[in-house]
Formats: C-alpha cells, structure tokens, sequence
C-alpha cells in the first residue's frame, strides 16, 4: 500500500484549491492538490460574466465600497449569509481581484470618454472618468446597486484559472491528475488527509496530511438539467458527510440560474442582462418590469429564476418541440458589444442552437446553477466539527451565501476563500493542533473498506443499473426540489430517494476492469450523490417557510420568526437511509444588517422577535456616529477584521467618488 | 416530420494498460435526436450501450478543451460538435501525440503542464510582491483585450494534433507553447524580453521548428490567430538570435 505525504492535501484543483495551495506554500509548507481532470480544465473556467469587487473604477460603479457590496450580499442571500464572513468576503475580494491582476489576468480595463451602453431597454450614453482610464473595469449584475463586476470579455472564470493555474506551476505545487479521493481518513475527531484512487490504472493511494481541504466545487450533477460541469457531483460533501462527524449546512439552498440556453442548459452569463440584455415572453413582451418594477431583468437570481417559471406556468412561454421556453434578447446591445464582451456567449449560441445571437433571440429557460450548501465551516474554513479537515469555495458553506448567491460572487469567493483558508491552514499546520502522528494502520484500514467496496461492486450479482439510477435520481431532484417546492413533491422525493440509495446497494457493474472503468465509477459516485441529494431533499421538507432559492408553495413568506437558522445535515451511521437534521441559530443581535426587505421579490415576512430592537440599536448608532468615518461605524455595528488573517487587514484605496 | 437519422459512430477501442487489449474499431449505431453533439451521442452510448466506453468531458460547452478527438480524421472538440454537421458515418479517434490512456482518453494535461514548466509559461512579475490594498497599474484597454485574445487558449491539444513538425519532433513546443510565449512577451506586466524568450524557443524545438504548415491555426476551436502570432515571434526571435 501506497501512501503519500505532505502537509496539506488540497482535494479539488479548480480556483479554491489552487488558491489554497499556492498561499500554503507560500508559508512555506507542502500542498498537494488532487484533481479529477487537469486543473485547468476545472469547471471555474465556466465562470464567464465577472467577479465582484468594490472597486468603483467604472463611472457607474463609483461611490461603491465595502459596505455597498455588504449590503447587497446579505440582501441577496435573504439574510441567511453569516455577516461575519460577508465582511471578511467583501474587504478581501479587492485584494484577490489585484492581486490576480499582477499574476497577469488580462481584466478588462476602462476607457475614458463617452460611450454607450444599454439600461433598462434605452440607449444612453455615459462618460469614464480620465483618472480611471486603464484601471479594470466593471459591468452591472443582478442585485447589485452598483456596477461592481471586474470581468475578462465572458471568459472571466478561464483567464482567473489559467492565471492562478500558472501560478502554481511557478510555485512548483504538485497535482495528482486523475485522482479521486474515496474517502476521508479520521480518527478521533481530527481528519488526516484522504483514501484516493487512480483514475487510470484502480491503484487505491493512503494520502495522510496535516491538513486536508476539500475544494470540490458544488453538485449540480444530482439534476437532470443544469449548467454544471460533468465532474460536479457533490462528491466532496459526500466525502464529509460519510464521515458521520461533519456537518453540511443548507443542503436546500440551490441556485437556479435564469439563462441556461434550452435544452441543453449550458450557461449563457447574467453579464447578458447586466449589458441591458431582455427576457422577453412567447408575444415578444419583456415581462421582468410585471413582475419587479425596481430591478427587472436584474434582481437577484432566485427572485428572476422564479417569475420566469411563474411566467412559463401562466402559458406565456414560447413553445418547442422540447418544451416551453422564454427568450434572452441581446441583439439591442449591438454585433461589437457582443464581438468584445459576450464573446463566449456568440460562440455558444452558434455551436449549440445553430444561432447568431446579434440577430436572433435565444431560447433559455432556468437551469441548476449553484449549490449555496456545503460543508460547514466556521470563517476559518476548518469543519466546526472535524478538526483537520477544511473546504473553501462552492464545497464549503462559511456562509457567503445563504440562501441566494449573487452573481459575480462565486467565481470572487473561489480565490477569496482560497486566499482566507490559506492562510488559516497553514496557521493550524503551524500550531500545535495542526500536529499528527502517523497512523498507518489507519490508513491500511481506511483503505482496505474501500477495497472492499470496490471489490463489493466488481463482483455484485445485484441487478440494478448505476446509469439507471442515476439518471432516476436526476429526475427525483428535478421534479421534486426544483424552484416550486412543496410538502408532497418532497415527500415524494425523499421517498424515491431513499428508495434509490437502497438500491444503489445492489448495483452490479458489467464492465469488470479496475483501471478505467468508467461504470464502476458512476456506480460507487452515485452511492455518494444520493446522500448528498437526500441531504437537499430532506432540508427542504423540513424547512417551512420561503428563503432566497428555497421557496415553498404551501409556505411562500419568509419567516424569521421560526426558521432564521441554518440547517446541518450528518450521516450518522454507514447504514442509516436518511440523514440526520440539526439547526444553528443566526443570531439578529449581532447581524450588522438586520432582517428586512431585500429591494426587490416579496415584501411579506414575518419578524424574528429580536429584529424590531436590533434594527432601532443600529440606527441609534448610526444616528450617534453620524460623523464617523465608515469604518469606525462599521466597526462599532459588528467587528470583524481582527477575524481576517493579519495580511489582508489593510483598507482599500479606491478612486474618490466625484461630487 | 422524416424520420431520425440513423448514424454509425466508430470508436476506436483500447486499453494499453491491458496486455489482452488489441486496438480495434467499434461501432455503434445511434438515433439523431435535434441538436445532438458528440458529447449527448458518446453520453448515450455509455449509459445505453457500452458502460466501458472511456472518454473525457468536462464542461460539455465548448469551454475547457478536454474533449479534443479525431473526428472524422480532423482534431476537434467532441463537445461542440453537432451530429447534424457531420456525414452518417462518423469515425472518433484519439488525439494523436499525447499518452493514450484508453479509447477517447488521452493525457493532455501532462503534456501541458510540461510544457508550461519547460517555456516557464507564466506571468514574471516585476516585483515579487504586491500591495494588493493599493490601486492597481493601469492598462492600456486596447492592449488587455490582446492579451485575451492570446489568453483564450484551452489546451485542448488539437493544435499538437494537427502539426506536422511535433509528428517529427517530439519535443516541437507547438502553436500552444508559441502562443503562451507571444502572450506573455505582449504583457508589460512580465519582466522578460526578448532575450529571454529566446533562450526557451530560439531553436528547432520552438519557433525555428514550424514549417509553416499551419494546420493549427485551421484547427484551433477558438480561433486564434495562431499563423500571425508564430510569424511575428519568429521574426522577433530572429531578431534576438542575431
């Protein structure tokens, strides 16, 4: 038996755990990043409209900052988001897009002068500043007050992975391609690093580590329809979760995006509607404006996702032979604002729907986009539960998002996580906790239950079909924990479900083979997936009420009254067939923003008892501070720098906002 | 409404890690549904058919350049390839010049990070660190969005694929290595001119290797302007040569 070790072992080789890596060796430790694919190929580079990051160069960005970007966040994730971590995000996330920028990501940079733009279906016209020619530039997102987006064109996601990728071949970080890890390796409540098999040739490797992150991006497999990469299965949370010990957190927020090109529900970015692009109906009527007279077409993703389907079931959508659709309409942006800025866009529209999107309309349709769920972690990164084991990114829920991601801030949290976490498990790799000893008959045991399993479903007589029941897993998810939910489409879910994971238990596989056998590896991901996608359904039964994406019919308001708490989902025993639900209170009085409404979507919820007070001692603060600079009032509302690692604690310069 | 479309995909068939495996041609036959790429044909296959078929997507959006094969004897990405654009017979062949692992598996990504060592295809920062608090170096907006356009490269290997010198030479950089050079000597953020270009692709395994074919630039899934690149790198690193 192999093993192989190292200080930190980095389990996914996408933006976050290259981040993580490189900032670990940087402190002059060992990482080894694990990677299904070769890390560029990771689905980061899909990221395609931006990044946020209050720079405020762009003259419709100005006056943004820290607190704008704040604000929007913890409005878009329906205050589910920790506060806490939401400072920390936004004071990094100028730093990372910086500190991006001198690794060589060719951002784009404003141009002084007049020019035109398109907002809200009007052409006008608006003048960059001098002082910020050349600086990078910004776009409008959904729920955003301010143009805040840094952005490459459309392929935002790629230049950030290729440049970061490229750094950590200067820095010499080793990745294992083809690998994927089975399993966590545990003992005591502290994770040492991971059981992982080789893709190629069915070796299974013992990887021990002092520290062990999980950046394995989110789960959007576990959907029929979705925007999401082949290779994100939710597997990393099925890693944790196997672990009986770790906690998933808010399993039941799933982001649908509003623009996957139908059917096929590849990614067409929000940066389409940001650039002034239009959802328009079956007539031709843009109807965002029905709906949400304040942002329209850019209101939060959850909010837009919704009213299209609402749309759709009001009969109005365009039909297909594949279904009822709604069109994105960009061709008012004009052919060289789509040849220079929705590049990416142009060339999926001609390759897949045979269209040029300059001319024609393009058929879209809401499709699975973003798991805000993930293995709970407190603002460290580190498992609130198992010490050792750390996740960054889409993987991990420290909680950036709650439960509605704004657009713009995935791609920014990858590489500001993975700076954060970084930076805190090189700190526990240097401390006295971060201290293992070297358990090799854990490692032979850990390894040899894996044997076993794969041996288990090499030699299975059972009748069932991994493709068969993943595919039927799909459409569980897909028809039961969509945008609409309700207490009998979950029912019905976790009951087919729970059905299928029995089933996964006699899969047999056809293909004998322990190298590359692409059928054993459907057969022991989809055990996996069905924990993670039970972990999604069993959440949403249980959460009566309506947060960001998580909306329930027969509970539409939001109600903070019961519910401001996040879910933590545990797998307790190898043989239980349903996960096992606990709750963490959100605590209002220490909330900078307290609950209220969030601009746009529903007005009706129902107060946390604690709101009405909380809201009166913020604005008495703010009322007595009223001369204050902003970040002494920020910081009398709710510390939180001493929390980031002492390098990232500088304020921002930015460019003065003109009078 | 006609009837489907009945195609046949022939795949080549092989695992060299299995001493038993003899390279063969296997065929399948399957119905076009509209808009069906490769990618939703090979998916079918597998989950229908053949569950030891091994061939790799990633993004299936024509984004990440793992799906570069032969189709039909020219290198493409599988993903973006629409069954509709391509005669009933269709023949999927491996990317030449890369490590077979089996089928339609070939390893890029090795072969890419070697390269990128060897060219040192990175970004040389001026200063070591940077004080990322303060306001970023200003761009020229018309010369960051040249740099993109250069940056736009996904590995995918077909460029390799489709050149005559790297059939001859094996360690022949190709358009991708040459491409990685002309973007970062185009950046003013990288420290390196053109003398240090020039110690990594001044030779017959760099730029004096092309033979001009330029099968790569007719190849490229993203277009880039590859033919424009290698002739002004091979003129600047004549230049610097000299």
């Amino acid at each position: 038996m192999k093993i192989v070790y190292s200080d930190v072992l980095v389990i996914g080789g996408g933006l976050a755990g290259l981040r993580v890596a490189i900032g670990v060796r940087r402190r002059g430790l060992d990482a080894i990043v694990l990677s299904l694919v070769p890390p560029k190929r990771s689905h980061s580079a899909a990221a395609q409209g931006g990044m946020q990051a209050s720079l405020g160069n762009a003259i419709k960005g100005a006056g943004d900052n820290e607190d704008v970007h704040f604000e929007d966040t913890v409005r878009g994730s329906d205050w589910g988001a920790d506060q806490r971590v939401v400072r920390m995000f936004v004071e990094t996330a100028p730093k990372a897009v910086r500190e991006l920028a001198a690794w060589g990501v060719p951002w784009t940079r404003v141009r002084r002068g007049d020019r035109e733009v398109i907002i809200n279906g009007q052409r006008v016209t608006i003048t960059e500043r001098d002082e910020a020619h050349g600086l990078l530039a910004q776009r409008d997102f959904g729920g955003t007050r301010k143009w805040r987006t840094c952005y490459v064109s459309d392929g935002t996601g790629h230049a950030m992975l290729y440049a970061v990728g490229d750094q950590a071949i200067a820095q010499g970080v080793p990745v294992h391609e083809r690998k994927e890890a089975l399993s966590l390796i545990h003992e005591g409540g502290r994770c040492c690093g991971a059981v992982v098999r080789d893709l190629v040739t069915g070796e299974l490797i013992g990887y021990l580590a002092r520290a062990t992150v999980v950046a394995t991006g989110g789960a959007g497999r576990l959907y029929r329809v979705t925007t999401n990469a082949v290779i994100c299965e939710g597997i990393g949370a099925a890693l944790a979760l196997e672990t009986g010990i770790a906690t998933l957190g808010n399993m039941e927020a799933v982001q649908f995006h509003p623009t996957g090109i139908f059917p096929a529900g590849i990614l067409v970015t929000e940066g389409c509607r940001g650039d002034g692009g239009l959802l328009r109906d079956a007539t031709g009527h843009r109807f965002m404006p029905d709906y949400e007279p304040e942002k329209k077409e850019l209101a939060s993703r959850d909010v837009v996702s919704r009213r299209m389907a609402e749309h759709i079931r009001g009969g109005l959508g365009a039909q297909s032979r594949f279904g009822p659709h709604l069109w994105l309409d960009i061709t008012l942006l004009g052919r060289a604002h789509i040849d220079r800025n929705l590049r990416e866009v142009k060339e999926i529209c001609q390759s897949f729907l045979g269209i040029d999107p300059a001319e024609q309309w393009i058929p879209v349709h809401p499709a699975q986009h973003y798991t805000m769920g993930g293995i709970r972690t407190r603002h460290t990164g580190e498992s609130t539960t198992l010490r050792g084991l750390f996740a960054a990114g889409e993987a991990a829920c420290w909680d950036l998002h709650g439960f509605n991601r704004l657009g713009g801030n995935s791609v920014a949290e990858t590489v500001v996580a993975g700076t954060i976490v970084g930076e805190f498990v090189a700190d526990f790799c240097e401390s006295g906790v971060g201290d293992i000893d070297l358990p090799t008959a854990l490692v032979r045991d850990a390894v040899a239950v894996q044997r076993a399993a794969l041996d288990a479903l090499l030699a299975s007589r059972g009748t069932e079909s991994a493709d068969a029941i993943r595919v039927e897993m799909q459409q569980a998810m897909t028809d039961g924990v969509g945008i609409f939910r309700d207490a009998a489409g979950l029912e019905s879910a976790v009951g087919r479900l729970e059905a299928l994971l029995l089933r996964s238990r006699s899969i047999a596989v056809r293909e004998r083979a322990d190298g590359p056998n692409p059928e054993l590896v459907t057969a022991y991901r989809v055990q996996r997936m069905l924990k993670v996608a039970l972990a999604m359904a069993c959440g949403a039964l249980a959460r009566l009420e309506s947060r960001g994406a998580h909306f329930r019919e027969d509970f539409p308001r939001r109600d903070d009254a019961n519910w401001l708490k996040r879910t933590l989902a545990t797998w307790r025993n190898a043989a239980d067939t349903l996960p096992t639900l606990d709750y963490e209170p959100i605590d209002v009085d220490a909330m900078e923003l307290p609950p209220g409404w969030r601009g746009y979507g529903a007005r009706d919820y129902r107060d946390h008892p604690d709101t009405a007070r909380r809201t009166a001692e913020v604005q008495a603060l703010r009322d007595r501070m009223q001369a204050g600079d902003r970040r002494e009032v920020q910081a009398a509302l709710m510390p939180y720098r001493e929390l980031l690692p002492a390098r990232l604690q500088a304020s921002n310069d930015r460019l003065e906002a003109p009078a | 409404m006609s009837a489907a479309r009945r195609i046949q995909v022939h795949v080549l068939r092989h695992n060299p890690r299995d001493p038993a495996s003899e390279p063969r041609l296997q065929s399948y036959e399957v119905e076009e549904a509209a808009g069906m790429t490769l990618f939703l044909a090979l998916t079918e296959i597998r989950e229908r058919r053949d569950p030891s078929l091994a061939f790799d997507f990633v993004c299936r959006a024509g984004i990440c350049g793992s799906c570069a094969m032969l189709v039909n004897g020219r290198p493409r990405l599988a993903c973006n390839t629409l069954t509709k654009d391509l005669p009933a017979d269709i023949t999927l062949l491996p990317l030449p010049g890369f490590e077979l692992i089996a089928d339609l598996s070939v390893d890029t990504g090795r072969w890419m990070r070697a390269l990128s060592e060897r060219l040192q295809a990175w970004l040389h920062a001026r200063e070591t660190e940077v004080d990322a608090a303060r306001i970023e170096e200003p761009m020229d907006p018309d010369l960051a969005d040249r740099i993109y356009e250069l940056d736009r490269c996904i590995e995918c290997g077909c460029c390799v694929a489709a050149c005559g010198t790297a059939q001859m030479r094996a360690d022949f950089v190709g358009a991708v290595g040459l491409n990685k050079i002309a973007r970062f000597s185009l950046d003013p953020r990288d420290a390196r001119g053109d003398g240090d270009f020039y110690e990594l692709v001044g030779d017959d395994d760099g730029v004096f290797g092309c033979m001009t074919l330029l099968a790569c630039h007719d190849v490229c899934p993203k277009q880039l302007p590859l033919q424009n690149q290698i002739a002004f790198l091979r003129r600047r690193m004549a230049r610097a040569g000299g």
